[in-house]
């Protein structure tokens, strides 16, 4: 038996088997989780194509400032995918927006730190937060649901009681003046390729302003951290061994462990994943305002996993990617900015974005009964 | 006289107040099949957890090669060659067979700091490998939720093969299984041990034990109640020696009673 396995074996591996159906591209899409959400993002822009097409919003500004708030959306629904990929939830990412803010604005402004210190002490808060929520979850078997629901409170109100408690206020403000000549600060604040958009504008094909500068100066930060935190979660996912382990730990934690997976190690750095995401995003919204205030990032963690759930990450873990919930984003982003430019009333827009949800989540559960019953 | 690859010496396990093993000692030699038999309830799988690492003993203790070993993680287990196929396999159904087969253990390739998962390479051994148990994978990443249940236990059988260089444990290896498929898998368990591995078989199934084992331990509520050598015990007294056994007489009994009274 084993000479013509072998011989089987070593035919299927070096050709075609014979009995393999020429699948499709479309099929193989089809199976893919993050195909919902790229048809969901190709709607969207047909759909304010067609209604809002001559207004402005697809010229090189208007793009730009939707790309903008999909892309910090982006940053930290990535992480919540990763996590929940990992079969768990971060509900404190919002809370760990703010705190961040104010862990980068105190020392800077008030104890006279240089202010890359300052973004690197906020980095440093956030792997103790991440860590500290995932040994909670790992070491107590609760749901990270509740333990994250916890954490949220807490570090909100921390946040607004410290900030309080030294500053007699709930903002701080004054960190623009500190940008400047910063070592780190510029990979948070800084518009890139700007000649491209001085170009433009001298070519007279995009919207200038009064003195002959462009309208939109270059790409901000926050889209350039989105693209390489896409990538880079995505290399993670399919290509690397740790990637395996997320899918692993999320699809069956028991499984995985008995194999010798390390599924407390994972679910830990997915932790500190999801509160240096909440970071990267404060530190870019901090730096382009000015100022820190406590309540940034209110309700982000629910947006983020909406990103998440839209791209096609499952509630239940071991299934999603990073691309879905980068269109996820983008789909948000551009519906939020989007009906600015539209005649519909901007109170509609959670409406949409609770309906977008719960059509997503049924796409999904039927494209998981495709992956696992087609034969 | 070769030498014991693992032996369990007097090994307890409590859970509280329930007594889950107790003094329960067994031995196995390399090439050798142990078919270990039990009720529901009598400890197996309490037994094959401790052998995997999941538990840690709290009396007695266990020889690998004679030396005294402790595991504090099921990977302990795994690195020095106990290969375990538990009753649930261990399979994610929504991952890929390539990426079950290597979970926990994948190939990897490239620079230091960056080095990526070799899927080519798992996709080509595992392709081989399910191919050599008879199961003919027509493409190694669709989701292991689309294989059969039989296929399941062949590729969580195989993977533990690839792995577990020196004890095979399989708890309940062709209960989910058809006459066929689980005559294929005992084909291949003996294969296995020819090839020098030690084989622990568990399972409440007489029929598919007795023709492969060498060897047979019986589990009763806990205890032990004994080991057999093959030539020493029949079919029938195995059969008896189970909790099902004697309730299976009792069971012929009563229906004889009843015959009678019938007629």
């Amino acid at each position: 038996m084993s000479e013509k396995a072998k011989s089987i074996a070593s035919k299927k591996v070096s050709g075609q088997d014979e009995r393999l159906q020429k699948v499709s591209k479309l099929k193989l899409l089809l199976n893919r989780p993050e195909l919902g959400a790229l048809g969901g993002a190709i709607l969207v822009f047909i759909f304010f194509g067609i209604v809002a097409g001559d207004t402005g919003m697809f010229s090189a500004y208007g793009t730009l400032n939707f790309l903008d708030v999909s892309a910090n959306l982006g940053i930290i629904a990535i992480a919540a995918a990763m996590l929940m990929i990992g079969g768990e939830f971060d509900l404190s990412i919002g809370s760990m927006i703010g705190f961040a803010g104010i862990c980068i604005a105190i020392p800077a402004i008030y104890w006279g730190w240089p202010l890359w210190i300052s973004i690197i002490f906020a980095f440093a808060m956030a792997v103790l937060v991440g860590y500290f929520n995932g040994i909670l979850v790992v070491r107590t078997g609760l749901p990270s649901f509740i333990v994250t629901l916890a954490m949220l409170f807490i570090l909100r109100g921390a946040t607004l009681a410290i900030t309080r408690l030294i500053t007699g206020r709930t903002q701080v403000p004054g960190l623009r003046v500190l940008i400047e000549n910063d070592p780190i600060a510029w990979m948070f604040a800084t518009d890139t390729f700007k000649w491209l958009f001085t170009w433009l504008g001298s070519m007279n094909l995009i919207a200038l302003r009064t003195d002959g500068t462009p309208l939109a100066t270059g790409i901000p930060p926050s889209v350039i951290w989105f693209i390489a935190a896409t990538l880079f979660a995505t290399w993670i996912l399919m290509k690397t061994r740790y990637g395996n382990w997320i899918f692993a730990s999320g699809g069956d934690k028991n499984g995985a462990t008995n194999v010798g997976v390390p599924v407390g190690r994972v679910k830990i750095s997915l932790f500190i994943g999801t509160a240096v995401a909440a970071t990267i995003f404060a530190t870019i919204q901090v730096l382009d305002a000015g100022s820190a205030d406590t309540m940034r990032g209110n309700l982000k963690e629910l947006e983020a996993i909406a990103a998440a759930v839209v791209g096609g990450c499952l509630l239940t873990g071991g299934y999603g990617s990073a691309i879905g919930a980068a269109f996820g984003a983008l789909i948000f982003g551009t519906v939020s900015m989007g009906i600015f430019y539209t005649d519909v009333d901007t109170d509609w827009f959670k409406v949409f974005l609770g309906a977008m949800m719960l059509i997503a989540v049924v796409f999904n559960n039927y494209v998981r009964r495709r992956v696992t019953e087609s034969k | 006289m070769k030498e014991n690859l693992i032996e369990f010496n007097n090994i307890s396990k409590f859970f509280g107040k329930v007594i889950a093993l107790k003094d329960v000692t067994m031995k196995l030699k390399k090439g050798e099949i142990m078919c270990l038999l039990g009720d529901n309830g009598a400890g197996k799988s309490t037994l094959i957890k401790t052998l995997a690492g999941v538990y840690k003993p709290d009396e007695g203790e266990i020889l690998i090669e004679g030396k005294k070993t402790i595991f504090d993680s099921p990977k302990d287990a795994l690195d020095i060659g106990i290969g375990t196929v538990y009753q649930d396999l261990a399979l994610v159904s929504l991952m890929s067979i390539t990426r079950n087969f290597f979970m926990g253990r994948e190939p990897i390739k490239g620079i230091p700091f960056l080095k990526t998962f070799d899927i080519e390479k798992a996709n080509k051994i595992a392709a081989d490998r399910m191919g050599q148990i008879g199961i003919d994978v027509r493409d190694p990443s669709q989701a292991v939720g689309t294989m059969s249940g039989g296929e399941r236990q062949c590729l969580a059988i195989s993977r533990a093969i690839y792995f577990g260089a020196k004890v095979l444990v399989l708890d309940e290896p062709t209960s989910a299984l058809g006459v066929h498929q689980a005559s294929m898998v005992l084909k291949y368990v003996v294969r296995a041990a020819s090839e020098g591995l030690a084989v622990i078989l568990i399972t409440h199934n007489v029929h598919h034990a007795y023709p492969v084992g060498n060897s047979f331990t019986v589990l009763n509520r806990g205890r032990s109640l004994g080991t057999f050598n093959k030539k020493d015990i029949s079919r029938e007294e195995l059969l008896g020696m189970m909790a099902g056994g004697e309730e299976l007489n009792k069971l012929e009994v009563e229906l004889k009673e009843m015959n009678r009274i019938n007629n």
